[in-house]
């Protein structure tokens, strides 16, 4: 079982997203460079956040065109894991692999803190360690999380079941009152239709430890091991 | 002769420094040379005005302390712990966005090219009262920049403080701190070493960009600021995100013999500096250096602030390596000269020589020893009677109004913006008494402050500067810190006038005998003077940015109280006295008096008893007394963790008027709460010490209330308390006016 931590000029949570899996899930894991294509080692891959060349023009709309995009493509169409943070998730909805866009806070700052999500879907491979509507405490740090989609598609994420987290109190009332970034819906992360694609925006490898607050981000990466093991 | 000496003036240097230029040069200087020596002779990097007494600052400590050509730090176990801090006030007051990001970027490119990789920031603000509508358009912008540049390049803001004062109206200050960690055996110098190695430009193209921003912004008292936007420089924190890791990747191949970030007066100073740091000379082609504008002229590009460069010593015929390198993440990296072994900076444009200078010249300017006078109105100031202000009926409110002082309030408006948990590290978040880092595949942990109350600088510059210091070691210690070194960004007004000299002159004084009596070092350091709006100087500001070593993680603690049943404690003791607090301030409108008396044994007694305490596992919380008193430092432990808000009981006697017992800002008090069986435990610490230890309540479930003698005078809802601190600085930047 091998993790791939994609690297573009500008990711700058790879390094902690390396991290999680090396030091506190205790896996084997690997940086890859945005110029490299081959992906046949690995079993997940991770896109880190961060501002991937500067996110002076929209957030990962130039790193979905780094060489790697095409191979993480396909390496999705294969039903492998991929799970894309922050920026990952912007460059996974740049590259078309989740639907959707995304748009400026709300507030229009970038704003870094921790917030709870409510665990909406507890059938994929990412959450399967947590009950249904666990509540999960757990940062953001974004200036683009405000999640967009039309009509018809946020009514195919519902039928679907795509949608994984939505932003809540912390006792899990999800309302517009908890709801950090005006995000569609208090939509915090999604799933493709088939489910071996995730991305989201707040930090799981931020909340993987109890000495950072919350260890609540963990058991998404716990969860991505059991299903590499029993696969 | 007349139009060179308009040249020379217009570039900062005097008739008799002109004169010296003569007689190094033995002939008239080129344009060049003469764009040199301004910007290398200029207040800000060649330190004329406070050479002679910043030398005077202690360099010894606990641990061994390393300096470094551009930054300073300390070597715990096998690491080294870089950090410095650095003023971009100037650029900050005509382009906030811009000068504060750069301000961000340079100081982190002076961490990295230690070869440590820059694992924490800290800033240091402060502007004029926010009911000015440019004030707020200041602070605005500069938070704005802070959080453009700091996030995206990856590493965390952590801490700092923020303060309003009249004196800054025209002249905000903006200092940014980093901090950076590696092994010590893989700490880089800025040294050209060698003859026959190369010299490699890394990093951006330069353009005409911030031409003079050291000798015009920073080296002259300001004036209109409008015009010198042009001066300011532009941040690409992008690239300096890949100049990180490419730069430490670089490092890694240990074919890098120096390295020196381009800052301040550009490639002047990092081809200057490195060859007299390495005793060397340096042969420099301009036709090499990598341009994104045409037509520049050679002292242009000598002079020019383009951010995001460095110069590189690199060993002969590990060229290539380098280059390639930088170029996989798409930055220049390319020989532009080579080390000689002469001495002498020769720098050639399309074949003919621009340049031909003595490293040294360059780098030993001219140290003036300044006069200074103590002006009259502080001794006034020190001597009003404050016996005779009225005490308030209601004290409840005086908290409040207090808790809303942006001084005071919570700056969560600010660090909500600023990425703070980046790398993963950081502990101990904004809020506390200061931010805690851990050290990863280490036990240990970094914590970290700044801190200077400019008020009492004005009034009382020696006392003023030592208090910086103790109280920058007492937040460090309620983190759970051993203190441990100091940075110190030391902004001013006009030296050259003697009533501010004196105030620079026993600021420095002051820190000196603080961290001798301490034993913390200062390691690095930076000096800002000029600034002044056209109305006044700044209150003297030496700012301190202190780091301390946490041991063990178990250590860690912070200032809100925890439990809804433990006990409170005040360490240290009550003082009648008001002089220069934020309560004369905010309520009664007045600065006078004198600052507050200190102590310095009683102070590292109190931090001793305290730091033990702490390390026995036995404290809850720990918080320390500062702007606002007592009342307002339990104030913010019942609520700064809006989550779980505790009130707290307390009963005092005492003598002392009411509202300075309440807000006086007697130093050396830190309030602890723990459970009711580590009381004993704890007296008997205090007591081992000798430091005054008094209980003086419990916490309980959501009211503050505050008994003095047994009756009543403060008795508040802590959603009340909350509210105030936490929206007040929020709703004063979204008014209108």
């Amino acid at each position: 079982m091998k993790f791939g931590v994609v690297v573009f000029p500008g990711s700058n949570c790879d390094q902690d997203c390396f991290y999680v899996i090396k030091d506190v899930l205790k896996k084997p894991v690997e940086y890859i460079w945005h110029k490299e294509t081959d992906l046949k080692d690995f079993d997940c891959m991770i896109l880190p956040g961060g501002f991937s060349y500067g996110d002076y023009l929209r957030t990962g709309a130039v790193a979905r065109f780094s060489p790697i995009m095409k191979s993480i493509i396909d390496f999705a169409d294969k039903g492998k894991t991929v799970i894309g943070i922050c920026n990952g998730f912007q460059i996974l909805l740049e590259a078309g692999l989740l639907p959707g866009a995304m748009l400026r806070n709300k507030g229009l700052h970038f704003i870094c803190k921790h917030v709870y999500i409510k665990v909406q879907n507890t059938g994929t491979r990412f959450t399967s360690l947590y009950k249904k509507n666990k509540i999960l405490k757990i940062p953001i740090a974004h200036n683009e999380g405000n999640y967009y989609i039309d009509k018809a598609g946020l009514s195919g994420l519902n039928k679907n079941n795509q949608i994984v987290f939505r932003y809540c109190s912390c006792d899990g009332i999800v309302s517009n009152e908890f709801n950090p970034n005006g995000a569609l819906d208090n939509i915090a992360g999604i799933v493709n239709e088939k489910g071996n694609v995730l991305g989201m925006m707040p930090h799981p490898e931020r909340s993987a430890e109890k000495q950072l607050l919350s260890d609540d981000g963990f058991f998404i990466f716990k969860a991505i091991e059991r299903w590499l093991k029993t696969k | 002769m007349k139009n060179m000496q308009d040249t020379y003036r217009a570039l900062g240097l005097s008739d008799q420094e002109y004169k010296s230029i003569l007689g190094i040069l033995n002939r008239e200087p080129t344009p060049t040379e003469l764009a040199m020596f301004s910007v290398e002779w200029s207040e800000h990097c060649g330190y004329p005005r406070s050479r002679n007494l910043i030398k005077i600052l202690p360099r010894k400590g606990k641990y061994s302390i390393l300096v470094g050509e551009d930054s300073g730090g300390i070597i715990v176990d096998d690491l080294a712990i870089v950090f410095k801090m650095e003023s971009h006030n100037h650029p900050s007051q005509v382009e906030p966005k811009q000068g504060a990001a750069t301000g961000v970027g340079g100081i982190i490119r002076d961490i990295f090219t230690a070869g440590a990789r820059p694992i924490a920031s800290l800033n240091s603000l402060r502007f004029g009262p926010l009911s000015e509508a440019y004030n707020k358009y200041l602070l605005k912008g500069v938070v704005d920049g802070i959080q453009f540049y700091g996030n995206c390049v990856g590493v965390p803001t952590v801490g700092g403080e923020i303060y309003f004062d009249e004196s800054y109206n025209g002249n905000c200050l903006v200092n940014a701190m980093c901090i950076g960690v590696c092994k010590k055996n893989k700490l880089a110098r800025a040294r050209a070493q060698g003859a026959g190695n190369a010299i490699m430009y890394v990093g951006s193209s330069t353009g005409k960009d911030g031409i003079g921003g050291c000798s015009v912004l920073a080296s002259t008292v300001f004036k209109e600021g409008e015009e010198k936007r042009p001066t300011v420089q532009i941040g690409d924190p992008f690239t300096e995100k890949c100049l990180i890791e490419a730069t430490l990747e670089a490092l890694e191949t240990g074919h890098i013999l120096g390295i020196k970030d381009m800052g301040a007066a550009g490639l002047t100073c990092s081809i200057s500096e490195m060859a007299s740091a390495g005793n060397t000379g340096m042969d420099v082609e301009l036709d090499l250096v990598p341009r994104r504008e045409a037509d520049m002229e050679p002292w242009e590009v000598m002079m020019s602030e383009s951010q995001e460069r460095m110069l590189v010593c690199v060993k002969k015929g590990k060229e290539k390596e380098i280059g390639d390198i930088f170029e996989k993440w798409d930055l220049n990296g390319v020989v532009v000269g080579h080390v000689t072994d002469d001495g002498i900076v020769r720098i050639k444009d399309k074949g003919s020589v621009v340049a031909e200078i003595k490293a040294h010249a360059l780098t030993s300017g001219p140290a003036y020893d300044m006069p200074y006078k103590k002006p009259e109105t502080i001794e006034k100031l020190n001597l009003q009677d404050l016996s005779r202000i009225k005490e308030p009926k209601n004290l409840n409110k005086s908290l409040l109004m207090l808790l809303a002082s942006p001084s005071i309030a919570s700056k969560n408006w600010v660090y909500e913006q600023y990425d703070h948990m980046v790398q993963t590290n950081t502990v101990v978040l904004p809020g506390s008494d200061a931010a805690v880092i851990r050290i990863k595949e280490t036990k240990k942990a970094i914590a970290a402050t700044t801190d200077c109350n400019s008020r009492y600088c004005y009034l009382n510059p020696h006392r003023g500067a030592q208090i910086a210091v103790a109280e920058a070691a007492r937040n460090l210690v309620s983190s759970g810190a051993e203190p441990a070194a100091v940075t110190d960004c030391l902004n001013f007004g006009n030296p050259e006038k003697p009533d501010r000299f004196w105030h620079f002159k026993n600021c420095i004084e002051g820190i000196k005998s603080a961290c001798e009596f301490f034993n913390i070092p200062v390691v690095s350091g930076n000096v800002s003077f000029y600034n002044e709006s056209p109305k006044s100087a700044i209150n003297p500001t030496p700012t301190i940015g202190m780091i301390g070593i946490v041991e063990d993680p178990k250590h860690i603690c912070t200032q809100n109280f925890k439990n809804k049943s433990d006990v409170v404690i005040l360490l240290g003791e009550h003082s009648d006295e008001l002089g220069a607090s934020e309560y004369l301030k905010e309520i009664h409108g007045i600065i006078a008096g004198d600052a507050p008396k200190l102590d310095m044994g009683l102070e590292k007694i109190v931090q001793g008893a305290a730091l033990e305490a702490i390390k026995n596992g036995l404290v809850n919380s720990a918080h320390d007394c500062s702007e606002g008193g007592l009342a307002v430092a339990l104030a913010e432990s019942c609520i700064s963790d809006k989550e779980k808000m505790t009130g707290a009981d307390i009963e005092i006697s005492s003598d002392i008027r009411k509202d300075a017992l309440l807000f006086g800002e007697a130093q050396s008090r830190i309030i602890l709460s723990c459970g009711k069986k580590a009381v004993e435990k704890i007296r008997k610490i205090a007591q081992k010490h000798n430091a005054p230890f008094a209980v003086i309540g419990k916490t309980n479930k959501g009211y503050l209330k505050i008994a003095v003698n047994k009756k009543e005078i403060i008795n508040l809802p802590v959603e009340d308390l909350a509210e105030k601190w936490f929206l007040s600085l929020r709703s004063k930047i979204d008014s209108d006016n």
